[in-house]
């Protein structure tokens, strides 16, 4: 379908995308990757009043390494991530789960920011970047501020993001302990029925597809912590989720099925 | 809106809706009607061309986006001397039935090849996970992809 009528403006800048979400109110949207959004407009679930295209935003595409800090621009594609090979040696669980996503066009064109702010609970990379502890940076009108990647998502497709901030870039920490990335699903190209991605050998575990937002699972943390064996610990991945419901799964086999696949990751990442 | 795009090598003008899809502007506006729509999901890839030499579902992406970039659709592909090597391929493999994901396929084949290196039959199959044939079982895709590669 073709999406409905639409007004237009190009934001080249983090501070243009700032500027033209103040000028044109609630109703317009950023647009970045379109992967997420234009499938939304066609299928009419979201008719923004002006899209503010930050497509163009040079400036917030890159990977730098600093000491023990990685630092992500929002318009980094999901390609960028799966190639990089500055990446690939500081942290390659964001590495490898960027590679998870979709297929390749939709992963030459989607973003790391746009798979963020989007908050979809079925979404991959950020249940990678929950379990490794990220910093979100979002900018407004009166400047910038961080947000934990654990404060991040309040609700289903919902963000801590005001109206008018932008997602400018995400903070994670250089981690090359074990790491895992489990993704089930049963056709090629899909959505993770359930995903777990493990950091530093269980340190941080984050879950996909387990309730209405991006989850961690922190019992499973704990447990490891406390020494527990990758059997063990993955006994409570289900605690606190409410996994949802649909054609491919009920809740209790989404609950089996994260008992398993975090047991996996764990045994993976060496817990 | 004005755009301009770049597309098979020639700079192609337009005045468009900010709503219209790179694949409508490409069908409808420049009447390259080589690239197929196959579905309303951005599931089946029969829309694929390059965007800046990476392939990119065109019903996925709004004309505007493409203002600036180099576009290259299955018109574009062949050469002064012929058919690009991944025709070549798809024609002598037989990778094809009805023809109706071919375009997008041939594309997206061409992007495969061009991003990853020493790719095996799985890695084919992997890649290609965005493009539907209803037709031919993908054997014959992923023979002519190999045979495109070496
Ligand atoms: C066929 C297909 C298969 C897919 N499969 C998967 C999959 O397996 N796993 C997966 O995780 N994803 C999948 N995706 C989604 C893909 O990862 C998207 O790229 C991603 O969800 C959104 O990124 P985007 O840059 O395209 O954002 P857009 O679509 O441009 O935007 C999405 C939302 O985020 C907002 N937004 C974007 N950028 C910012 C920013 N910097 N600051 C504030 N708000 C912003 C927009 O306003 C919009 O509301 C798939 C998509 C398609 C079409
Ligand atoms: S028409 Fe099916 S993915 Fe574009
Ligand atoms: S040849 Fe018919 S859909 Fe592929």
């Amino acid at each position: 379908m073709i999406p409905a009528a639409v007004g237009y403006v190009r934001a080249d800048s983090v501070e243009a995308a700032v500027a033209a979400l103040g000028e044109h109110g609630d109703e317009a949207k950023l647009l970045a990757g379109g992967q997420s959004l234009i499938p939304l407009m066609r299928l009419r679930l979201a008719r923004p009043s002006v899209l503010v295209d930050m497509g163009r935003a040079n400036d917030l595409r890159g990977i730098s390494v600093d000491g023990d800090t990685v630092s992500i621009g929002a318009l980094t594609s999901h390609s960028d991530l799966e190639h990089s090979a500055e990446l690939a040696a500081a942290c390659p669980l964001l590495a490898h789960v960027a590679s998870q996503v979709g297929d390749p066009a939709v992963r030459h064109r989607g973003t790391l920011g746009g798979s963020l702010a989007h908050a979809d609970p079925a979404s991959d990379l950020p249940a990678a970047v929950l379990a490794l502890g990220g910093t979100l940076v979002a900018t407004g009108p009166g400047g910038s501020r961080e947000i934990a990647a654990t404060d991040f998502f309040t609700g289903f497709l919902e963000s801590a993001l005001a109206a008018d901030e932008v997602l400018a870039g995400v903070r994670v920490p250089v981690s090359t302990g074990g790491w895992s990335y489990q993704k089930f699903n049963r056709r090629a190209q899909d959505w993770a029925i359930v995903g777990v991605a493990v950091a530093e050998g269980g340190a941080g575990v984050g879950l996909v597809n387990m309730g209405s937002t991006p989850l961690r699972a922190s019992a499973v943390e704990a447990a490891v912590a406390g020494g527990a064996g990758a059997s063990d610990a993955a006994a409570s991945a289900a605690e606190g989720t409410e996994p949802p419901s649909d054609n491919n799964a009920d809740p209790a086999y989404r609950e089996h099925l994260v008992r398993v696949l975090t047991e996996r990751a764990l045994v993976a990442a060496g817990a | 809106m004005e755009v301009s795009v770049t597309v098979n090598g020639e700079v192609r003008t337009a005045d468009v809706e900010p709503r219209t899809l790179l694949v409508h502007f490409l069908r409808d506006d420049l009447g390259l009607t080589g690239t197929n729509i196959g579905c309303d999901t951005s599931s089946c890839g029969a829309c694929t061309v390059l965007v800046d030499g990476r392939s990119a579902k065109s019903c996925t992406m709004l004309a505007v986006q493409a203002d600036g970039a180099d576009v290259t659709t299955i018109e574009g592909l062949a050469g002064e001397d012929g058919l690009h090597p991944m025709q070549e391929a798809f024609h002598e493999c037989h990778a094809l039935q009805c023809g109706y994901c071919t375009p997008g396929m041939v594309m997206a084949a061409v992007s495969l090849v061009d991003e990853y290196s020493d790719m095996d039959a799985d890695g084919v199959r992997e890649g290609l996970e965005g493009n539907l044939c209803r037709c031919t079982g993908y054997q014959n895709i992923v023979k002519a992809v190999l045979a495109a590669s070496e």
